[in-house]
C-alpha cells in the first residue's frame, strides 16, 4: 500500500535510466517455470495465478517491466493490457526500477502520533534521497511512506525489500542503515 | 498479551496464550500444546454438527462485522454438487490492528487447523489464506507450517488419515487495503484487480471463482479451534452475564499513546477503562489521555469520558457510541491535534479507495483536501458543514463500506473535537465574512 510517484509528489527514476530499455529476458524457464505449475495445480483457473506469477517476475528482475508483463501474460493465455490493469491496482509491484534498497515508511494515524514523521525526515536525510520516491544518486535507495503496514504497537515499522523492520525511531535510523552500508 | 511482555494477570489469554514461544510455531510443539486435537475431533463429526455447535457457542466474526460465523457457516448447502471453498481473510490492513499477524507469526498451526476445520464444516476441500504482501514473517510462518502439515498427513489427500481430502493453499497479496473487503479479497485472489463486487449475490451462493465461499477472519477461525476442542458451553462462560450476545474472548491491539502497546486477549464485557489504565499501563509519563479509536480506524472516535464507561464486547461499543470493529484500539494523547491526526485518516481512505464508486473516489479525497487545508491554518467555517455535508453523501451509498470509513472519523472528530478545528480556523477571515455579510 505504499504511495505511487504521484502521492510522494515526484517522480520515480530509473536507476540507470537505460535500464527500463533492456530487452525481456524470459523468467519462466526451468525451476521458475516449474514453481509457476506447482501454483498453478492449486487453482481452477489460471488467471488466479497472476499475483503469484508477478511476485516471481518482480523477485526475478527487481520491478515489474512491460516486457515482463507480456511474458506473464502469454504464459497465462491473458492479454498484456489485461496483465497492466491488475500490475496498476496493487501498490507492491513496482512499474519502475527502485533503489537496491527500497525503504517503505509507515505514517499512517497510529505510527504518526508515535513520531513516524521524524523517522521519514531522518531516511531521506541520511540516504541523501532528498524526497519521497526519489532515488538517491548512488542508486541504492528509494523511500517512500507507505499506508499502515499492519504492525501499529510496534511503531515505527519499516520494510526495507522484504525485510519488516520494528519500532524504528529517528534516532535508530543511521544504525539501520549502517547494517546496510 | 504473551509477546513481548508477560501476559497481564487479569488477561484471559486463549488464543494467545503461546505468543513468544518460538517452539509453539512448530508441529511438534504445536502437537504438543493440544495442536490438531479439535481438527481430528471435528473430521469424526458430521459437518452440520460441527455448524450446530459453533452456531450455540455464540461465536461472532471477529473482522470487524461480527456476524454470527455459525449461522455463516450453515449459508453453504450441502450436496449443492458444486465445489465449496473457504477464504481466511489475513489482509489485517485496518489501522491500528495487528492481532492475525502476531497469531500468524507465532501460532501458524493454529490458523491452518483453524482452515482445515472450517472447510471440512462447510463442505469444501479448499481453503486459501489470503495473506497481505507486507507481511513477509507471517507469510515465511503460515507457508512453513502449511509444508510441515501436509508432509506429516495432516493436509492432502488423505487429511489425518480419514480419507477426506483438505488442501489449504496460502495466497500473497500485493499491497491494497481494500482487498481486506470480501468480495474485493475474492477478486483478487482471482487474479483480478481487487474491486469490491455489488451483492448479492452473497459469498455463500456465488463467492470465489463464482462458487459457494465462506470468507472468515483469522481470529474467528482460530477460535472456532477451541471451541470445538473446548465446547460451546465453556465458550459462553466469557463475557458478562447480562449479555449473551457476545461471547468468548477478543484479541485488542492497542497502540498510539499508550505505555504498553500491543495485543491483549480479555473476555467480552471487559471494562474498558481498567483495560487502558491497568492493562495498556496508561498514558506515557506527564502527558493525559485525549481519546481512543477503539475499533480500528473505521469506527467512531470516542472522548476519553465516553471510552472509560464503556464495556468491551459488541453491544458495549454500540452503547459507547462506537463499534468493535477489528478491536484495533488507537490511542490519543493531549500531544495530538485531532484535525492533523483525522487529516492523516483522510489521507488514508482516498490513497485506498479503490475509485469505482464517484461517492468515495471524489469524497474521500475532497474530504482530504479540506481536512489538510483546515490542518494548515487555511479552513474556513463553512468548511466544518461542508465536511459533514459530504460526509453524509459518502454513507451508504457505495458498493463497499470504504466510503463511510472515511466520513466516520471525520463526522466524529467534528462532534467531539470542534474546539480543535474552530481553533485553526482563522479569525480574522471569520470575522471579515460576517462583516461583508451584515454591509
Amino acid at each position: 500500500m505504499s504511495h505511487g510517484p504521484s502521492a510522494a509528489g515526484g517522480s520515480l527514476v530509473a536507476a540507470p535510466a537505460d535500464h527500463a530499455h533492456e530487452p525481456h529476458v524470459p523468467v519462466f524457464t526451468g525451476a521458475r517455470r516449474q514453481e509457476l505449475d506447482m501454483i498453478l495445480g492449486r487453482y481452477p483457473t489460471k488467471m488466479a495465478a497472476l499475483l503469484p506469477a508477478l511476485w516471481i517476475l518482480q523477485e526475478e528482475r527487481g520491478w515489474v517491466s512491460e516486457g515482463g508483463m507480456a511474458e506473464v501474460a502469454g504464459v497465462l493465455g491473458l492479454t498484456p493490457a489485461y496483465v497492466k490493469g491488475v500490475v496498476t491496482f496493487y501498490t507492491m509491484y513496482h512499474q519502475h526500477p527502485v533503489g537496491k534498497y527500497f525503504v517503505q515508511v509507515c505514517t499512517t494515524t497510529p505510527c504518526n502520533v508515535c513520531g513516524a514523521e521524524d523517522v521519514v525526515k531522518a531516511f531521506l536525510q541520511h540516504t541523501r534521497c532528498g524526497e519521497l520516491g526519489l532515488t538517491s544518486p548512488d542508486g541504492r535507495f528509494t523511500v517512500i511512506e507507505v499506508e499502515c503496514l499492519g504492525a501499529c504497537g510496534f511503531a515505527t515499522p519499516v520494510m526495507i525489500n522484504s525485510d519488516f523492520l520494528e519500532s524504528v525511531t529517528a534516532d535508530t535510523v543511521p544504525d539501520v542503515l549502517a547494517e546496510l552500508r | 498479551m504473551g509477546y513481548p511482555h508477560k501476559p497481564h494477570a487479569r488477561e484471559s489469554v486463549v488464543l494467545s496464550e503461546h505468543f513468544g514461544s518460538a517452539e509453539a510455531r512448530t508441529l511438534a510443539g504445536w502437537r504438543k500444546r493440544g495442536g490438531y486435537q479439535a481438527l481430528e475431533k471435528a473430521l469424526g463429526m458430521a459437518p452440520a454438527d460441527i455448524v450446530s455447535v459453533v452456531k450455540d457457542s455464540g461465536l461472532r466474526g471477529r473482522g470487524g462485522a461480527g456476524f454470527p460465523t455459525g449461522l455463516k457457516w450453515s449459508y453453504m448447502k450441502p450436496g449443492d454438487g458444486k465445489p465449496h471453498y473457504l477464504c481466511c481473510n489475513a489482509d489485517e490492513s485496518e489501522p491500528g490492528t495487528f492481532k492475525d499477524r502476531e497469531i500468524m507469526r507465532w501460532t501458524p498451526h493454529a490458523l491452518v487447523e483453524g482452515c482445515a476445520l472450517g472447510a471440512y464444516a462447510i463442505g469444501a476441500e479448499t481453503a486459501y489464506v489470503y495473506i497481505r504482501g507486507e507481511f513477509t514473517e507471517p507469510l515465511q510462518q503460515m507457508n512453513a507450517a502449511v509444508q510441515e502439515a501436509y508432509a506429516s498427513g495432516i493436509l492432502g489427500a488423505n487429511a489425518m488419515g480419514t480419507g477426506k481430502r483438505l488442501d489449504v493453499h496460502v495466497h500473497k497479496g500485493a499491497g491494497a487495503y481494500i482487498c481486506g473487503e470480501e468480495t474485493a479479497l475474492m477478486n483478487s485472489l482471482e487474479g483480478k484487480r481487487g474491486n469490491p463486487r455489488i451483492k448479492p449475490p452473497f459469498p455463500a451462493v456465488s463467492g470465489v471463482f463464482g462458487m459457494p465461499t465462506t470468507i472468515n477472519n483469522v481470529e474467528t477461525l482460530v477460535a472456532a479451534v477451541e471451541v470445538v476442542k473446548r465446547g460451546a458451553a465453556w465458550y459462553k462462560g466469557f463475557g458478562r452475564p447480562d449479555n449473551p450476545k457476545s461471547t468468548g474472548t477478543k484479541l485488542y491491539s492497542v497502540c498510539g499513546n499508550v505505555a504498553r502497546p500491543g495485543n491483549y486477549e480479555v473476555p467480552m464485557g471487559f471494562p474498558f477503562r481498567d483495560f487502558l489504565h491497568e492493562l495498556c499501563g496508561g498514558p506515557l509519563p506527564g502527558r493525559k489521555f485525549k481519546a481512543v479509536i477503539p475499533g480500528g480506524a473505521s469506527v467512531p472516535i470516542q472522548t476519553m469520558e465516553e471510552a472509560e464507561a464503556t464495556l468491551m464486547d459488541y453491544e458495549g461499543f454500540v452503547a459507547g457510541g462506537t463499534m468493535l470493529g477489528s478491536g484495533g484500539v488507537i490511542v490519543f494523547d493531549d500531544q495530538q491535534n485531532m484535525v492533523k491526526q483525522i487529516a492523516r485518516l483522510a489521507r488514508f481512505f482516498a490513497h485506498e479507495s479503490c475509485a469505482q464508486c464517484t461517492q468515495c473516489r471524489e469524497g474521500t479525497a475532497w474530504t482530504t483536501k479540506i481536512m489538510e487545508r483546515i490542518r494548515d491554518g487555511h479552513g474556513t467555517y463553512e468548511d466544518l458543514d461542508t465536511l459533514l455535508d459530504i460526509g453524509e453523501q459518502m454513507t451508504g451509498k457505495t458498493i463497499c463500506v470504504l466510503s463511510d470509513s472515511c466520513a466516520v472519523p471525520v463526522a466524529s472528530g467534528i462532534r467531539k473535537f470542534r474546539h480543535e478545528f474552530e481553533a485553526l480556523i482563522p479569525k480574522k477571515q471569520g470575522t471579515a465574512f460576517v462583516a461583508a455579510a451584515v454591509a
